[in-house]
C-alpha cells in the first residue's frame, strides 16, 4: 500500500513536471563554417522565449558520418536526441524514425516552395520542415580573371582553358601555391553531387532517372567523368581526391585557386574580414558541357529539421523544429550565413539582397536543380549514391577509363535493384 | 614480471596431494573469477552472439527487431537459372569483401613487421642502463596513450596537401619538388596509414619486447663475454632465443588489434577500394546501408578469421601462453597472486 502511494506520488510529480517544467532538449548539427556558432544564437533565443533548454550536439560536417551515427541512434530508439538536423536526401531512409510534422506546420507549410516540402514527405507522412535550401555556385576570381581579361565561363571546357591560363600566368609571377580550381573530390557524398552536376550538364542524365531506370552507362556520362578525370593534377591539386567542402574553401579562400565549386555558403565566409578574398570573388552558375541542349546543372541540396519520435517531450522538440524552419530564422540565416531560404517571400527581401546579393541571384538556379536520385532508389539510395561515387573516385585516381567503371556501375546498380528499387 | 594467478591448473592436477589450502585457494579463486566472466559476457560475449544470430537474418536497422531466419542467404546462395548455369551470391563470393580482407591482412603483415622490427631495436636501447632512462621510457609511450581518433585527424592535417607541416619540411628541406597530397591517392594513402600505425604502436611492442629482455638473467651475456662472443652473435644466440616468447605474444596482440584496424583509415583515406579494410566495409554494410544482416555476417566473418588466424599462429609458432613455467617455477608460488603475462 504504502509502496502504491508513493507510486502514485512520483507519477504524479513526473506528469506536473512535464506540464509546467520546460523540456531540456538536444539537436545534432554538423554545420560548416561558423554554423555552429549562428545555430547557438538562434537557441538562445528560442531558450529566451521558450523557457526550454537546448544543447547542442555536435556532428562531423560530412553528411555520410552523420547519417551513419543517426541511423544507428534512431535504430536504437536512443530518445537522447530530440531533433535532428536532416540533409535532403534522408527523408525516405528515415521516415519510419521522425514524428509526422503535417499537423504542427500546417499553418506555415504554404510558405514554402512546394517542391521543398514535397522531398520532405514520404508516403503523406511530412518527415522534416526545411531549414535552409542550397545549390551550388562556381565562385571565381573577379580580380584575375579581369587581370587575363576573360569573362566567367559558360561551359566545362572553358572554365578548364581559363583555369589553366590563369594559373600557369599567376605560377609564372611567382605564386607556386596557385591553382585554377577546387571541388569536392573526396569519395563521398559530396562527390555524388559534383559528379551528378558534370554528368546532367554534359546531356549524361541523372544516374537513376525519375521512374527507376539505371541511366548512367552512356557514352556523355564517361566523357564528363573522364573530363573531370583530366582536372586532377592538372588544374585542380592532386589532394582535390580528399577533399570535401571545407578544404576547398580552405585553398580558396587563401587565395590560392581562381575557380571552386562550392554550396553558397561559402559566400559570406568569404567575404568575412579575415578572408583573403574579400571583395575579389563573384559567383555564376555551374557551367554545362560543351554542345548544344547542354544547360548548367546545379545539385539540390539543402538541410531539413526533423524531430525524433522517441523524443520525451514531442511538444516542445516540434516547437523547436518549427522555430528553426520559421520565417525570421531563415532570413537570419540568409543575412548572416548566406544560406538559401526554403520561404517564397524572402527572395524579395530588401535585408537580405542587400547583404547577400547571391541570394535573390539564386533563386532560379535552385528551382532548376537536378534531385539526387533518392526519391526514387528509396532506401538503397545510399549504397547507389556510394557506387556511383566509388566509380567516379576510381576513374579519377587512375584507376580505369569511366566508360569501363561506368559499365561495371550499371551491372552493380541492375544487381542492387533486383525486382526493383 | 613472473606470473601466475594463484596455482596453474596443471600443478594442481599433477600433484596428486590436495591439502586443504590449496583446495580452499582454488575454490576461492573461482569466485573471484565469477565477477570478470560475467563481465565478459555481456560486454563481449553477448554482442558477439547477436552479431552472429544476425547474420543468419534479414534484419535492417529500419526493423530489427522483426527479422526473419534466413539461414546461410547472406553468407552463400545460388540460383539456377534456366539456362542451367548456376549463379552464387553472398559474402564468401563478394569481390568487395574479398578485396578488404586482402586489403587487411597487408596492413597487418606489414604494420606488425615494422612494429616488430623497430619496437625490438628500442627495447634493446631501452634495456641500456643509461642516466634518464625512465623518462625516456614513460616518453616513448606517448603515441600509445593518444586516442587513435586524436593522432590520425593530428596526422590528417600533419599530411595535408596545401597546409601540411611535413609537405612545409619536405619543401623548405628541399627533399620534395612539389607539395604531395600524402592521404589522397589510393596508393600514397596506404603508406600514409601505414606510418601513422607504426609511428603510434611502435612503443607498445617495444614496452612488451623490453619486459622480455629485462627477464634475461645478465649472468648468460657476462658468461658470453669471458669466452670472447661477439655481441652480434649474443643477440642472436642468447637475446633472441630467450625474448622470443615475449615477442611471439607482443606480434599476436599487435596482429589481432591490426586486423580489425577501423579509425586510421576511416579517417586518414578517402573511402576507396583500394584502402577500405574489413571494419570499414562492415560498417558501411551495417549502418550505412540498408543491409544490417550483411553487415553482421562481414563482422561474423571477421571474427571468424581472426580467430583462425590467432589459433595458427599460436599453433604454428609455439606461442604458451602460461610462460616458462620451467624458468617461473621457482618463484611462483608465495608470490602475491597479481595476474600477468609471464615469459
Amino acid at each position: 500500500m504504502k509502496f502504491k502511494m508513493l507510486l502514485a506520488g512520483l507519477l504524479a510529480t513526473v506528469a506536473l513536471g512535464g506540464v509546467a517544467q520546460a523540456a531540456s532538449l538536444s539537436m545534432v548539427s554538423g554545420d560548416t563554417g561558423n554554423g555552429l556558432a549562428f545555430l547557438r544564437g538562434q537557441l538562445d533565443r528560442f531558450e529566451a522565449e521558450t523557457g526550454n533548454t537546448v544543447t547542442i550536439v555536435p556532428m562531423p560536417s560530412s553528411t555520410s558520418d552523420q547519417f551513419g551515427q543517426y541511423r544507428l541512434w534512431l535504430a536504437a530508439g536512443n530518445s537522447d536526441i530530440d531533433v535532428y538536423q536532416t540533409d535532403v536526401i534522408w527523408a525516405p531512409q528515415l521516415a519510419d524514425q521522425f514524428l509526422d510534422l503535417t499537423d504542427a506546420a500546417k499553418d506555415v507549410v504554404k510558405d514554402h516552395f512546394p517542391s521543398i516540402i514535397e522531398s520532405q514527405t514520404v508516403d503523406g507522412k511530412l518527415v522534416a520542415l526545411p531549414a535552409f535550401t542550397d545549390a551550388p555556385a562556381l565562385y571565381y576570381r573577379t580580380d584575375l580573371l579581369e587581370k587575363y581579361n576573360k569573362t566567367p565561363p559558360k561551359t566545362w571546357e572553358e572554365m578548364a582553358a581559363t583555369a589553366k591560363e590563369i594559373m600557369d600566368g599567376e605560377r609564372a609571377d611567382g605564386n607556386k601555391d596557385m591553382y585554377g580550381f577546387v571541388f569536392q573530390g573526396n569519395a563521398y557524398e559530396g562527390l555524388t553531387c559534383d559528379a551528378l552536376e558534370w554528368v546532367k550538364s554534359s546531356g549524361g542524365g541523372q544516374i537513376v532517372e525519375a521512374d527507376g531506370t539505371i541511366s548512367i552507362n552512356n557514352p556523355k556520362a564517361a566523357a564528363a567523368i573522364d573530363r573531370a578525370a583530366s582536372w586532377v593534377g592538372s588544374i585542380a591539386p592532386e589532394g582535390v581526391l580528399a577533399y570535401q567542402e571545407e578544404e576547398s574553401r580552405g585553398v580558396w579562400q587563401l587565395g590560392n585557386s581562381v575557380f571552386m565549386r562550392n554550396w553558397p555558403y561559402a559566400y559570406q565566409l568569404g567575404n568575412s574580414a579575415d578572408s583573403a578574398v574579400k571583395d575579389k570573388f563573384d559567383v555564376v552558375p555551374l557551367p554545362a558541357g560543351a554542345g548544344d541542349g547542354n544547360s548548367s546543372a546545379a545539385t539540390l541540396g539543402g538541410w531539413n529539421v526533423a524531430v525524433s519520435k522517441y523524443t520525451k517531450s514531442p511538444d516542445e522538440a516540434i516547437k523547436l523544429a518549427l522555430f528553426l524552419s520559421s520565417k525570421e530564422v531563415q532570413k537570419e540565416r540568409a543575412i548572416d550565413q548566406s544560406n538559401l531560404p526554403t520561404i517564397v517571400s524572402l527572395y524579395d527581401d530588401p535585408d537580405i539582397a542587400k547583404a547577400q546579393p547571391i541570394i535573390p541571384r539564386w533563386k532560379d538556379v535552385f528551382l532548376q536543380a537536378v534531385p539526387r536520385p533518392s526519391a526514387p532508389t528509396k532506401v538503397k539510395y545510399n549504397e547507389v549514391s556510394s557506387l556511383f561515387w566509388s566509380a567516379v573516385h576510381d576513374t579519377m585516381s587512375g584507376n580505369g577509363s569511366a566508360a569501363d567503371n561506368l559499365e561495371v556501375l550499371e551491372a552493380k546498380l541492375t544487381d542492387l535493384k533486383g525486382d526493383g528499387w | 614480471m613472473s606470473s601466475e594467478t594463484i596455482v596453474p591448473p596443471k600443478v594442481v592436477l599433477a600433484k596428486p596431494i590436495k591439502s586443504e589450502l590449496l583446495t580452499q585457494r582454488v575454490a576461492a579463486a573461482r569466485w573471484f573469477l565469477i565477477p570478470m566472466l560475467v563481465a565478459l559476457a555481456v560486454v563481449a560475449g553477448w554482442p558477439l552472439l547477436r552479431s552472429i544470430y544476425f547474420s543468419f537474418t534479414d534484419a535492417s536497422l529500419t526493423d530489427l527487431y522483426n527479422a526473419k531466419f534466413v539461414g546461410f542467404k547472406n553468407y552463400i546462395s545460388w540460383t539456377t537459372l534456366k539456362s542451367g548455369r548456376t549463379i552464387y551470391s553472398g559474402l564468401l563470393v563478394d569481390p568487395v569483401w574479398w578485396n578488404a580482407v586482402w586489403n587487411t591482412l597487408r596492413f597487418a603483415v606489414v604494420s606488425v613487421f615494422f612494429e616488430a622490427v623497430l619496437g625490438m631495436i628500442v627495447a634493446l636501447v631501452l634495456n641500456a642502463e643509461f642516466k634518464g632512462r625512465s623518462i625516456v621510457r614513460a616518453a616513448i609511450l606517448i603515441p600509445w596513450a593518444i586516442p587513435t581518433i586524436v593522432s590520425a585527424k593530428m596526422w590528417a592535417w600533419m599530411l595535408n596537401d596545401q597546409f601540411g607541416i611535413l609537405n612545409d619540411l619536405g619543401l623548405r628541406l628541399g627533399l620534395l619538388g612539389e607539395k604531395v597530397a600524402w592521404t589522397a591517392q589510393p596508393d600514397t594513402a596506404m603508406t600514409a596509414v601505414l606510418i601513422v600505425d607504426v609511428w603510434k604502436t611502435t612503443p607498445f611492442m617495444a614496452l612488451l619486447v623490453l619486459a622480455g629482455l629485462q627477464m634475461i638473467p645478465k649472468d648468460i651475456y657476462e658468461a658470453a663475454e669471458i669466452d670472447g662472443v661477439h655481441p652480434v652473435k649474443q643477440f642472436f644466440r642468447i637475446t633472441l632465443p630467450l625474448v622470443r616468447p615475449a615477442l611471439m605474444v607482443a606480434i599476436i596482440f599487435r596482429l589481432l588489434d591490426a586486423m580489425r584496424i577501423f579509425d586510421l583509415i576511416y579517417v586518414l583515406t578517402p573511402n576507396s577500394s583500394a584502402t577500405k579494410t574489413m571494419s570499414v566495409v562492415a560498417r558501411e554494410n551495417l549502418f550505412d546501408f540498408d543491409k544490417f544482416a550483411y553487415g553482421s555476417a562481414q563482422s561474423t566473418l571477421l571474427f571468424v578469421i581472426i580467430a583462425v588466424m590467432t589459433a595458427l599462429y599460436i599453433w604454428l609458432g609455439r606461442v604458451r601462453f602460461d610462460g616458462g613455467i620451467d624458468r617461473c617455477s621457482g618463484v611462483i608460488p608465495r608470490q602475491p597472486p597479481f595476474i600477468c603475462w609471464c615469459w
